[in-house]
């Protein structure tokens, strides 16, 4: 019984998002409000009972671990951040929480500079390593404006141009395929499930 | 107060955090341990955040009787009732907050990005227009590699899947390394900024 409700519910709204296809309508507007509303919704719960029930309320109130009292005010205080007298309050737990920032910095500079580079700078023994050589060089050259892109350098840097317009290229092929298998999904669903139409 | 002590906290962790990633000493691991024991209870707090400027957003709009007002029920309605039926009977599986999951927001997710599609082929007939060398490469490069990721693809000819991967493998695999060059410098940048004190937004207005 609550399965087939449920199938119903779904069905319906999906054909209300799709219905957007032809306009903007009060069953769109319906489901739209609806999807913040209930995602929002089901965060809080998850939040609760796989976040603040074993990290806060159990150490702080089973164990009794009373240090723990610091960080659980330090947390209240984003409650503040509506208050227009102490919405400073809120500052305290984006400032611990900003901390962490400090990791960043060499772990950046490990996994999105040194091992980017090492990566690029293998030995070229084939022709796709010297084309991906050339083309991380010509793209990085191409994002360096202290000298003007004219003559040879010029013509260099816009072969970086045209390696990035292919990897935009790969990169919006792949997004499309992305979503149109979410669509494939839908419509099966409708198709399948709902109306029974296909196996 | 309101300012210097937070301002304080993130270039003390800041440096800290630094050291701990050269110093791989007990005490810098224990201090790791502790801040990561700290910060889930703190962050835990932060979704009151959304709940908050979700609520005041509608609240204003039903107050207001802004233009799609009645609207605002549904999300304050949906929130409120999802969360209640979370808190009521649990969130394992076989409960009704799964119930919800799974025959409200996962529809409504999944046909809200399939839409996409429809839209980004519309804009795809606006950019893609073959108007000078680049377009015309994006052009290509996009047609070629949603053909790849397709039977149809290889029933025109088997070289569009092995062109497809080449695509992927190597000019594709050229920009995505500069770019992640380009992004790792930034992060660096940044991420020094604000622990030198040099980025303050975060701290938001007022004094």
């Amino acid at each position: 019984m609550m399965e087939t409700i449920g199938i119903w519910l779904a069905a319906f709204l999906t054909l209300s998002m799709f219905s957007f296809l032809y306009k903007d309508n009060p069953f769109y507007k319906f489901a739209e409000h609806l999807f913040i509303g209930a995602s929002l919704g089901y965060g809080i719960p998850y939040t609760f009972f796989n976040v603040f029930i074993p990290y806060a309320y159990n150490p702080l109130f089973l164990k009794h671990e009373y240090i723990l009292i610091i960080p659980f005010l330090i947390g209240i205080g984003y409650w503040f951040r509506f208050s227009n007298n102490l919405s400073w309050l809120s500052r305290y737990p984006i400032a611990f929480g900003l901390g962490i920032v400090g990791m960043g910095v060499p772990m950046s500079i490990h996994a999105q500079i040194l091992v980017q580079m090492r990566t690029m700078m293998l030995p070229l023994t084939n022709i796709n390593l010297i084309l991906i050589f050339i083309g991380t060089v010509s793209i990085l050259l191409y994002f360096f404006f202290s000298k003007a892109h004219k003559g040879v350098y010029g013509k260099f840097t816009s072969i970086g141009i045209w390696f990035m317009m292919i990897g935009f290229g790969a990169s919006f092929g792949y997004t499309v395929m992305a979503r149109l298998s979410l669509l494939i999904g839908r419509l099966q669903f409708l198709l399948s499930d709902w109306l029974g139409l296909i196996n | 107060m309101k300012r210097t002590i937070p301002l304080l906290i993130v270039i003390i962790l800041g440096m800290m955090f630094v050291m701990h990633t050269f110093v791989p000493h007990k005490v810098s691991q224990d201090f790791y341990d502790w801040f990561q024991k700290w910060i889930k209870v703190i962050t835990s707090f932060a979704i009151v955040l959304g709940v908050g400027s979700l609520l005041m957003v509608h609240y204003s709009k039903i107050k207001r009787k802004a233009p799609a007002w009645g609207y605002s029920w549904v999300t304050i309605a949906a929130l409120v009732g999802t969360s209640a039926v979370g808190f009521i009977w649990g969130i394992d599986e076989g409960t009704p907050y799964m119930w919800i999951f799974e025959n409200v927001n996962a529809p409504l997710g999944a046909t809200m990005f399939s839409l996409l599609a429809f839209y980004m082929a519309s804009a795809a007939y606006k950019a893609f227009r073959a108007r000078s060398m680049e377009a015309t490469l994006l052009l290509i490069a996009a047609i070629i590699v949603m053909l790849g990721r397709v039977s149809i693809g290889n029933a025109i000819t088997h070289w569009i899947p092995d062109i497809t991967q080449w695509i992927l493998n190597v000019p594709n695999l050229a920009a995505k390394r500069a770019i992640k060059l380009g992004v790792g410098l930034g992060m660096t940048a940044t991420s020094l900024k604000i622990i030198l004190g040099i980025e303050r937004t975060y701290l938001g207005g007022g004094k």
